[in-house]
């Protein structure tokens, strides 16, 4: 274990990870990995299936041990977290997980008797919305109403750190608007939440900042803005190159940058105004109106792909 | 020492899922009744114990006793250990700052209890329907027996449940493990028509030493009932089972 001056966390470190690994007999899932988390903050964490992110979260919430490194949440080595430990973190787990045979406030009111400070039940179901569910078995609700009551059990104990694995998978569009309101909250209420997800849509509608894992090691950390240098990365000008109108038609300093994809004429460029006027003046000439043009800049998902596949091809 | 405020709110809830689990409700509870009431119709008339004669009701309310309560703690406390933690429930359970003492110690209270329930219920429908007469003398043979084999039993079945990889597997391994014992043990069928060899093979398991510790109140017209050499054997299989359990057992499904 790495001595304990060299990791000392600032203040308002929720989590703090050096150099964390884990091997299974000669398999190496995590290959040292560092992450810092912050209170109040939600962080996602995202990496393809295999990449050691399932490792690393069960790693943080005490499930697994660790091979290598230097692990800390609230201030506690979860390999060996007292109880007190366990009663500040609040844990949804991948898959639906409670007897079925208890009503939505048993189950609720059990997991409160759990903790020594527990939220008030009705509260608690409010906050996931199931005001209208509350007397109903838990396996007579809906896959989106089952991981509501998850979350709730979760927020029962009012923890300061909430781990939520992949919480929104198999949700239809509004169930999982919904879930992104119940975790938002979670963010006004002071809660330091770890997110992992497969929706880069999710991460970019949550995340104050988070972190990609690839083949057991972090490729990239930033907010939803930077990760991966998104900001500073080259806007993509498309549009549909006009029938009967000739590419090579295009001035020289357009032509360097043109690419032809997915039957789309895509420019990259550094100045967008001023390669947007250059095509606005070639397109004027030839008497195109260009209608179905678009500017963008790489989305979350773009950065992702290309920082997960460089990583996948390198192994 | 556990938190007995704790305990209680647990014990309550796993009551409940019990109670409201058609397949533990129906198994558990009424397949013990199912079979009294037609061994008692198939086989009629006498058979030896100990070289006296006694009716064949009488023989066959201990006996399925022995099979209420090992439905009880056993077969049906296995198929829910493994279930829940095949599925993540006791993984989750984990997660949460209550002693895994807490958890365990209701869960086999639940078995306890179920196994009074049980054996009050066969002995009621043994006294009405078969006019069984339990001397009042031994009736604490008989709850000593009731709850030690059922305490022993849970303790086995948190053993046993580490064996069990799946929970489609539980049913049919815990059922292979109880029905040939049912059959030898004497509790399908009286204990003068099996074979001696086949009594030895019993004698090495628990499930016969419970049935003659149950047997032996409804028999024993003198004394308190009471089979010490019996339930000790019970309770030593119980006590070896929870040394292997705190060893071995699992919250979370194996990892691949």
């Amino acid at each position: 274990m790495a001595p304990a001056g060299a990791t000392a966390p600032s203040a308002g470190t929720v989590v703090s990870v050096r150099g964390l690994r884990k091997t299974y007999g000669e398999r190496e899932v995590v290959r040292g990995i560092d992450l810092e988390i912050h209170a109040g903050e939600i962080f996602a964490f995202l990496g393809p299936n295999g990449a050691g992110k399932t490792v690393t979260v069960e790693t943080l919430e005490g499930y697994r041990t660790r091979s290598g490194g230097d692990v800390r949440v609230l201030g506690e080595d979860p390999q060996n977290a007292s109880r007190g430990w366990h009663s500040r973190i609040g844990v949804v787990l991948q898959s639906c997980t409670m007897p079925g045979e208890l009503t939505v406030a048993e189950l609720l009111e059990l997991y409160a008797s759990y903790y020594p400070r527990p939220r008030p039940v009705d509260e608690t179901v409010e906050l996931v919305g199931l005001q209208d569910d509350r007397d109903s078995r838990a396996m007579r609700l809906s896959g989106g109403q089952q991981r509501r009551l998850d979350v709730g059990l979760a927020l029962i104990g009012d923890p300061e750190l909430v781990f939520l694995d992949e919480p929104t998978t198999g949700f239809d569009p509004a169930a999982r608007h919904h879930a992104w309101e119940v975790i938002s909250n979670l963010r006004d209420l002071g809660k330091t939440v770890f997110l992992t997800t497969h929706y880069m849509e999710e991460a970019q509608a949550l995340a104050d900042r988070l972190a990609v894992i690839s083949a057991g090691r972090i490729v990239s950390v930033g907010t939803p803005e930077t990760l991966g240098g998104r900001d500073k990365a080259p806007s993509d000008i498309s549009f549909t190159m006009p029938a009967g109108i000739d590419a090579t038609t295009l001035p020289p300093e357009l032509a360097l940058r043109a690419e032809r994809r997915d039957g789309r004429l895509h420019l990259r460029s550094e100045h967008p105004a001023r390669t947007l006027h250059e095509l606005g003046g070639w397109a004027l000439q030839h008497g195109c109106e260009l209608d179905d043009l678009t500017v963008g800049r790489p989305t979350l998902e773009d950065v992702y792909l290309a920082l997960t596949e460089t990583t996948e091809r390198d192994l | 020492m556990i938190d007995r405020r704790l305990l209680a709110t647990q014990f309550r809830a796993d009551l409940k899922v019990f109670w409201r689990n058609p397949q533990s409700r129906y198994f558990t509870m009424m397949l013990p009744v199912v079979f009294l009431v037609i061994f008692a119709a198939i086989f009629k008339g006498y058979t030896v114990v100990d070289g006296r004669p006694i009716k064949l009701t009488t023989y066959y309310v201990p006996g399925i006793m022995t099979l209420g309560i090992i439905s009880a703690s056993f077969v049906n406390l296995t198929v829910a250990i493994v279930t829940q933690r095949e599925s993540g429930v006791l993984k989750r359970v984990r997660a949460t700052p209550v002693p895994p003492a807490v958890v365990i110690t209701s869960r086999a209270t639940v078995g306890v209890l179920v196994a009074l329930v049980m054996s009050g219920l066969l002995l009621a429908i043994g006294h009405v329907a078969y006019d069984v007469r339990l001397p009042g003398s031994t009736m604490p043979g008989l709850i000593a027996a009731v709850i030690v084999g059922a305490a022993s039993f849970c303790c086995l079945s948190f053993a046993i449940s580490t064996l069990i990889g799946a929970a489609d597997a539980a049913p049919p391994a815990v059922n292979l493990a109880v029905l040939p014992l049912y059959f030898i043990s004497g509790v399908f069928v009286p204990e003068s028509q099996i074979p001696p060899f086949l009594r030895h093979v019993a004698d090495l398991f628990p499930i016969r030493h419970l049935s003659q510790a149950l047997l032996k109140p409804f028999i024993d017209t003198h004394g308190s009932g009471l089979a010490p050499d019996h339930l000790l054997i019970v309770a030593v299989w119980g006590i070896a089972g929870l040394a292997l359990a705190t060893r071995t057992f699992r919250w979370t499904p194996k990892v691949a």
